[in-house]
């Protein structure tokens, strides 16, 4: 079984400790089950499902830290790796930038677990896609898609006294579905904790009415428009994405180093600055009941480098722009202790304040604009003015007099984050996408700056 | 690498440099278990034929196996500190079969006896028939003769883990002095080093031994001038190789000396950071391009990118097919158009080949991983598309009897699918040398090194950015340029390309982290170039006030 219990976890993790000869130690113990099914061209391509479980420790000395992994956890297994930690810690490079682990910490009661998720299991999968397929192939349409379903825990322990336990569910669903000849194309995806709030069903039916309605698209000149941005053209968990851009780049050293677009003439930074519209608000909580999320990072020695990556920090209720102004950027622990600051870490997921439209509304209200289902391959292009560019995709429309008037060619696009957050005209009503909660925007003078042909 | 984690690291502004992934289920080890030689090949094949009996027991038409294990090697530094080293291995062994038409995977790790791997076997049957109950159409998989046992080592002159720790780590951070002597605010650095010992079996009788090694040391340098709140930065002009250390020794022969010194087969890091970091600060203050038609030339370092993006992804028979739909997107390159035979995909003097024997590169192996051995094939012949890249349950469509040899996993816990070979321009058949072409040109812009890349997921629509711009006026090189990108369709910009310098410039430059796949898949690619120039393409002005 690889998903330990809070005591189960907490026995090893013990054990461990009480091994432990170095100046500071941690544990990470963690582990979990992952399935997926892929289908494409209507039949399923590839499925799986792997499970696993495994301890690293670190050990420090002074500045020197050391990481072993191991996955069996008899006392003499542990043991041996514990000596090995110790070992590579002692020949490891000293970090100057090594901060001392943290002591006990007060953790909110978040709850990313779902019980029906836990259960998903191989029929599962197979009736989810089935339930997705089968409209399709009645329509002659053609579909392709990806579920992916995970159950994990993670449990931290150091010699400090810090110790913390976290359980965690989510499934992941995407769907794109293409008319036979190739000449539309619909997306949809949905993420959850619980599986019980998912239905592929109503996500496909989604992607086919835009596979439909997007057949013989008509050019229209790029420049600038007002555009309507649905959830999953801001965000992605597939790709970059506009608004995880700006969410990722407000960390504070880059900021002060002057290589951020936080960063400001004169080399101060742009914190407390009204850098956005007055109705940008995003906070962060992981007990957020629609969009819950672990309420600490991933302890001692579990970063992905093996060094400390992530660190046992409290995920707080944290406000980062309040009606457009900069309130909070996140700090390393090294940063934050030479800034004689508090150490707030990333966001482990955000909140968007909207409003109550939904999308239709949305539509109503626009006299010319475009609707943007997705954004596809976004990348930066100027790290200084949070430049990025990239295309849509799967379901483009033209909107005039408040209706959808008829399917357009793709555009790429170059833009800005903090540009398009200050051209706001509207927000609908936030929904999940990709563990966070993010409203669809109206957005004016959005650039296009080229057409593509793909379809 | 999580999905979350891979899109957090693609959405990284300022921080530069693209970590690599480790591979799935690694552990940390020591510099020492790095050498260690893993598994004897008589037990590796007990274990591989635990899988194909099984396989074969329980009904299955075909069945391949590999045995992996994987070992990696980073080492992190920024300007003055090492930030960490990171030695891992990951070890295990991946079941395929085809039972009722089927495929069916299913992968063990620390698998180190005969009855784990005939249980994921048997996992792998089980799946195989449960899909089975949705099929559309059965595999049909081309023909592969047996092998025998056979085995392959990559050509390195110096294994990369043999070189100790506090050598790479002196070489790091002396670059990284040198850099922030020259101007340089800030310096990342980072070397990462991979060695895969493949093994792999099959029912059709082949056993395969292969020892895979690659290297890929890259740095971002960034200047700041915080009094205008400033930043300009400059990557290394490396690229990953399937080289061993061998690769970090530095070699005249090997520099193309110019504007700024390029690089062939031997990467000299301290030259390149010493360039960057005054280059970095020059990019500063450099004109901004003015919008507009230019002719441009393209080096190796740069070009690279495009081809992979416009040329290797779109040639990918997988996508052309549907396969990827979902994710990567499908392709404009479809079957009517190649059937045609007069597709023109570039001018005449543009022709594309597919190679997994090019030495030094990147996708270099004796068998792909599913027995076939590698070879080299034209995709784009004179400016016409002639083939595309397909694996062996693919291959019948395009009429074709055989694999083309590029099938690849990531590692022994992902199911193996068709992954781009390395697809190189071939140098000009007519001596050109880079001086000569820049002679000819009127109004252009030299670009140097990869930069922003996206393009959309048919791979019509692409836009590109760079490391170096160097406007060209009337044949002469007339200064910095930056802000500069260009937007072009793939088909109008590869019949813009009206030359190709000769095979004496003649270069790779590769990705370490091609992404494809649900879940993500990684693969390393390289894809060789010589200088190219292509005439009146639309570049745009990417400079924005905040």
């Amino acid at each position: 079984m690889s998903i330990l219990t809070k005591d189960e976890a907490k026995k090893i993790i013990d054990k461990a400790l009480s091994y432990a000869k170095a100046d500071e130690t941690s544990v990470n113990l963690s582990g979990g089950r992952t399935g997926n099914i892929r289908y494409a061209r209507n039949a399923v391509s590839t499925s799986g499902e792997g499970t696993n479980l495994s301890m690293s420790i670190t050990a420090v000395f002074g500045k020197r830290a050391g990481t072993a992994t191991l996955n069996e956890f008899d006392d003499a297994s542990i043991e041996k790796t514990v000596r090995r930690a110790e070992e590579v810690a002692r020949l490891a490079p000293e970090n100057p930038e090594y901060v001392p682990m943290l002591g006990p910490q007060t953790y909110l009661p978040a709850d990313p677990y779902s019980e029906n998720t836990a259960k998903i299991d191989p029929d599962f999968r197979a009736k989810a896609t089935f339930n997705s397929l089968d409209p399709c192939r009645k329509k002659n349409l053609t579909a392709a898609g990806y579920m992916e379903d995970s159950t994990r825990f993670t449990a931290i322990g150091n010699t400090k006294g810090l110790t913390a336990y976290n359980r965690e569910t989510s499934v992941e669903f995407s769907i794109t579905v293409r008319t036979a000849d190739g000449t539309g194309s619909g997306y949809a995806t949905r993420d959850v904790t619980d599986v019980s709030k998912l239905s592929t069903k109503d996500a496909t039916e989604i992607a086919m009415q835009k596979a439909m309605a997007s057949t013989n698209a008509r050019a229209l000149e790029p420049g600038k428009y007002t555009v309507i941005l649905e959830p999953a053209a801001l965000l992605s968990n597939v790709d970059a994405s506009l608004m995880a851009a700006m969410m990722n780049g407000l960390d504070a050293r880059n900021a002060e180093e002057g290589r951020s677009f936080m960063s400001k003439k004169g080399g101060t930074t742009r914190l407390g600055d009204k850098l956005f519209d007055e109705r940008v608000t995003i906070y962060s909580d992981p007990t957020n009941l629609e969009v819950p999320a672990a309420a600490f990072g991933g302890g001692g020695g579990g970063g992905r480098f093996g060094g400390g990556g992530s660190d046992g920090r409290p995920q707080e209720k944290i406000t980062w722009i309040e009606k457009g102004v900069v309130k909070n950027l996140s700090y390393s622990r090294y940063w934050a202790e030479k800034k004689g600051v508090k150490a707030v870490p990333p966001p482990a997921n955000f909140i968007m304040e909207g409003g109550t439209q939904s999308l239709a509304d949305m539509i109503k209200s626009t006299e010319k604009g475009i609707l943007v289902t997705r954004f596809w391959y976004i990348r930066t292009v100027d790290p200084q003015t949070l430049l990025y560019t990239g295309l849509t995709r799967d379901g483009t429309f033209y909107i005039e007099n408040g209706q959808i008037k008829f399917p357009v060619k793709n555009f790429r696009f170059n833009e800005s984050p903090v540009i398009m957050l200050n051209n706001l005209e509207a927000l609908g009503k936030p929904v999940r996408m990709g563990g966070n909660l993010i409203p669809p925007m109206k957005i004016r003078d959005f650039t296009f700056t080229s057409l593509s042909d793909a379809v | 690498m999580n999905r979350r984690d891979f899109n957090q690291l693609l959405s990284m502004g300022t921080a530069g440099i693209l970590m690599p992934s480790l591979p799935a289920f690694s552990r940390s080890v020591t510099p020492e278990q790095l050498l260690e030689p893993g598994l004897d090949v008589a037990i590796k094949k007990r274990l591989a034929d635990a899988a194909l009996n099984t396989a074969k027991s329980k009904g299955a038409t075909y069945a391949d196996v590999r045995i992996g294990r994987y070992l990696n090697q980073f080492v992190l530094t920024r300007e003055n500190k090492v930030q960490g080293i990171v030695n891992s291995e990951s070890f295990g062994v991946g079941v395929r079969v085809i039972v009722d038409g089927c495929w069916g995977f299913a992968s063990v790790g620390d698998a180190r006896d005969e009855s784990v791997v005939a249980k994921a076997t048997e996992t792998a049957i089980k799946i195989a028939k449960a899909n089975a109950r949705l099929l559309t159409e059965p595999v049909q998989l081309a023909p592969q003769k047996g092998f025998g046992e056979v085995s392959w080592k990559a050509p390195i002159k110096r294994n990369a883990f043999e070189v100790p720790i506090k050598e790479k780590v002196e070489l790091l951070l002396s670059c990284n002095a040198a850099a922030m002597q020259n101007g340089a605010n800030f310096v990342n650095n980072v070397l990462f080093q991979v060695n895969e010992q493949k093994y792999f079996a099959s029912t059709d009788g082949t056993y395969s031994d292969q020892d895979i090694h690659r290297i890929g040391p890259s740095f971002t340098v960034t200047a700041v001038d915080p009094q205008n709140g400033r930043f300009a930065t400059r990557n290394s002009l490396s690229a990953p190789m399937g080289m061993g250390y061998d690769y970090l020794q530095t070699n005249p022969a090997d520099k193309l000396t110019g504007v700024t010194t390029r690089y062939n087969k031997g990467y000299d890091m301290l030259e390149d950071i010493t360039a960057a970091a005054k280059q970095a600060k020059e990019k500063l203050s450099a004109k901004s391009v003015e919008a507009g038609k230019y002719d441009l030339v393209l080096d190796p370092s740069h070009t690279w990118l495009t081809i992979h993006e416009s040329v290797g992804h779109p040639l990918e028979l997988d996508r052309v097919l549907g396969y990827e739909a979902n994710y990567a997107g499908t392709s404009f390159a479809t079957l009517d158009k190649w059937q045609t035979k007069n597709f023109n995909y570039g001018s005449p003097v543009v022709n594309f080949f597919a190679d997994k024997t090019q030495q030094g590169s990147l996708g270099l192996v004796g068998w792909d991983d599913e027995g076939v051995k590698t070879k080299r094939w034209d995709l784009v012949k004179d400016g016409i598309l002639v083939n595309y890249q397909a694996i062996r349950d693919q291959v019948h469509i395009i009429g074709e009897n055989e694999s083309q040899g590029c099938c690849y996993a990531d590692n022994w816990s992902s199911v193996q699918f068709q992954r781009m070979a390395n697809v190189s321009l071939a140098p000009g058949k007519t001596p050109l040398s880079v001086d000569q072409m820049i002679k000819d040109v009127k109004k252009g812009i030299y670009i140097i090194g990869d930069g922003s890349f996206s393009i959309d997921q048919q791979r019509y629509n692409f836009q590109f950015g760079g490391q170096l711009f160097y406007e060209i006026k009337d044949g002469q090189i007339a200064g910095m340029l930056k802000d500069v990108a260009y937007q072009a369709n793939t088909r109008e910009f590869w019949n813009s390309c009206v030359a190709v310098c000769d095979e004496k410039d003649y270069r790779l430059g590769g990705a370490f982290n091609d992404g494809k796949g649900q879940p993500p898949q990684s693969s390393a690619v390289s894809h060789g170039s010589s200088t190219a120039r292509f005439n009146g393409v639309n570049v745009i002005n990417t400079a924005r006030k905040i």
